[in-house]
């Protein structure tokens, strides 16, 4: 199969386009992960009622927990979108190159949590009374690594359980035991730099690691989970 | 040709049946005999008592279940590789160069970390690709996924004797049933993560679970050095591994251990191979039922 230079790049394009104009106007992953993700923070906040000092301790964990739960609401509907009039098969007999495919859905995904983490965040601070008494840009930094681990492999995951039965369930079980170690990376880095006791700069390495490995790796293996016969 | 390689196979076929039941008596025998080895001949530990004599299980469990999971990730990487010429002869190149360069590292690299031995650095490379090797002469396709789906399904028993056996210890001599430390939380994810394993075979479709189970397994095998190296940084509380890793144990101690891991390994391997005849009779009645399907359609009900 020869790809014609550039074609990976269009293809990214396109795809990524057509699935932020459908999100644009239907909402429908935005919508489902913001008021999940604020009824985590409502429930969190209401059950623990922490002081300021409590709060840095376990904020970085709550954080993460409630992006990565809201980050399977839309993980979900990635590929369960492309099912309805037989679209994924359309792709599958497309000589398109399958894996710019799978970047257009995680870029698309990365950028849906992205947003939600930008609209939530204020919430966070308001509700947990934060501030950081570390470097806080780091965070930033921290938070796209660790929202492009969540999205990489939740994209890829959510190709696979799309052909199991009962996917909405399998999914979290195959992302949440993959997801450990990039999980651990992100609360301990939010909790460094919340608290400010310890330096960041282990745990975004790990995070980088973690990115790089998972990344290849998935890109390596989506050509065989989409054609899986 | 081909009649006399079936008839080859089905002769290798009689003999593995008749080697069965000689295997599974000497099992039992050395199962018991280690059994009497752990609890009456092995000395009593110093501080720790009769506790410790879970030691003789925990730790060949987990030698036992590492070592399935590793064959089911060989196997895992064998299948997907086989299906392309180039990325076969690339994995082969690599299991070849990780032999070598296993050797070579335990030659050159001075000094090693401590309580790494340069033999047992050269032993578990040459191990690796050997392993490599032996999984692709003697499976061939789907054989391979049969291989893989048994070692891991008897590689979650054994680790869940690791995960039972360890917090029975560590309540009475640490005062604690369970700590996040690297070795404890390593092997907790391997277990979570070959748990979902399973279950990703049970849901998936038949025709498409090789290559679903065979792309997690290889995440698995990824994720697992991640947990152990980040969680490195932090003190570990485990006891330090007695075999390789600067420990000290007493020799009589050290050898109802190996006695253990023995047995152990003999039980593994009788029940993988028969859960391995049972799963590929089972693909061989399936195959049959599809075949008869074909042919008449009413039939097949």
């Amino acid at each position: 199969m020869s790809k014609p230079p550039g074609a990976v790049a269009g293809v990214i394009q396109a795809t990524l386009a057509k699935d932020l104009r459908l999100e644009w106007r239907s909402k429908d992953a935005i919508n489902s992960m913001l008021f999940f993700s604020l009824l985590v923070v409502v429930v969190f906040s209401f059950s623990f009622d922490p002081n300021a000092e409590e709060s840095r301790q376990i904020a970085g964990g709550l954080v993460w927990v409630a992006f990565l739960f809201a980050a399977v609401v839309a993980l979900g509907q990635t590929w369960a979108r492309e099912l309805r009039n037989q679209v994924l098969d359309a792709y599958r007999v497309s000589p398109a190159p399958a894996n710019s495919l799978f970047l257009a859905k995680a870029l698309g995904n990365f950028i849906f949590v992205a947003i939600l983490e930008l609209l939530m965040t204020p919430l966070f601070i308001m509700f947990y009374k934060l501030r950081a008494l570390g470097p806080a840009w780091q965070l930033i930094p921290i938070a796209a690594l660790g929202t492009w681990a969540i999205v990489v492999n939740g994209t890829f995951f959510a190709a696979m359980s799309l052909r199991t039965r009962s996917r909405e369930i399998m999914l979290p079980l195959l992302l949440f035991p993959v997801c450990i170690p990039a999980l651990l990376a992100m609360v301990n880095a939010t909790t460094a730099i919340l608290t400010g006791e310890l330096s960041a700069k282990f745990w975004i390495v790990l995070l980088t690691t973690y990115d790089v490995v998972f990344t290849i790796a998935c890109l390596l293996l989506f050509e065989l989970v989409l054609h899986a016969e | 040709m081909k009649r006399q390689a079936e008839g080859d196979e089905c002769r290798h076929e009689n003999s593995m049946k008749r080697a069965f039941p000689i295997f599974a008596v000497l099992t039992a025998v050395l199962l018991s005999y280690a059994l009497y080895e752990a609890l009456v001949a092995a000395p009593t530990e110093q501080t720790m008592g009769n506790v410790q004599r879970i030691f003789y299980y925990h730790v060949p469990s987990a030698w036992t279940a590492f070592l399935l999971f590793f064959i089911n990730f060989v196997c895992s990487i064998q299948y997907l590789v086989r299906r392309d010429k180039v990325a076969d002869s690339i994995a082969n190149w690599v299991a070849i160069v990780l032999g070598v360069a296993a050797c070579a590292a335990a030659v050159v690299i001075r000094p090693l970390p401590s309580g790494v031995e340069p033999s047992s650095v050269a032993t578990t490379g040459l191990a690796i690709t050997g392993l490599y090797f032996l999984v692709k002469r003697y499976f061939s396709g789907s054989r391979t996924d049969a291989l893989a789906l048994v070692t891991a399904e008897v590689g979650v028993v054994f680790c869940t004797v690791v995960l039972v056996t360890g917090p029975l210890w560590a309540r009475p001599v640490w005062g604690i049933w369970w700590t996040w430390d690297v070795r404890l939380t390593s092997t907790l994810v391997l277990w979570l993560i070959y748990i979902s394993y399973l279950m990703l075979r049970r849901f998936s479709a038949s025709g498409q679970t090789p290559v679903l189970a065979a792309a997690l397994a290889i995440f698995g095998a990824l994720d697992v050095p991640l947990v152990y190296f980040s969680i490195w940084i932090f003190r570990t509380q485990h006891p330090q591994p007695v075999i390789g890793g600067g420990g000290s144990i007493d020799p009589r101690m050290l050898h109802v251990l190996l006695i253990n891991w023995l047995a152990f390994l003999c039980f593994a391997a009788l029940i993988c191979w028969s859960r391995y005849r049972l799963e590929v009779l089972q693909r061989e009645v399936e195959e049959i039922h599809a075949m008869k399907g074909l042919q008449d359609p009413r039939s097949s009900g």
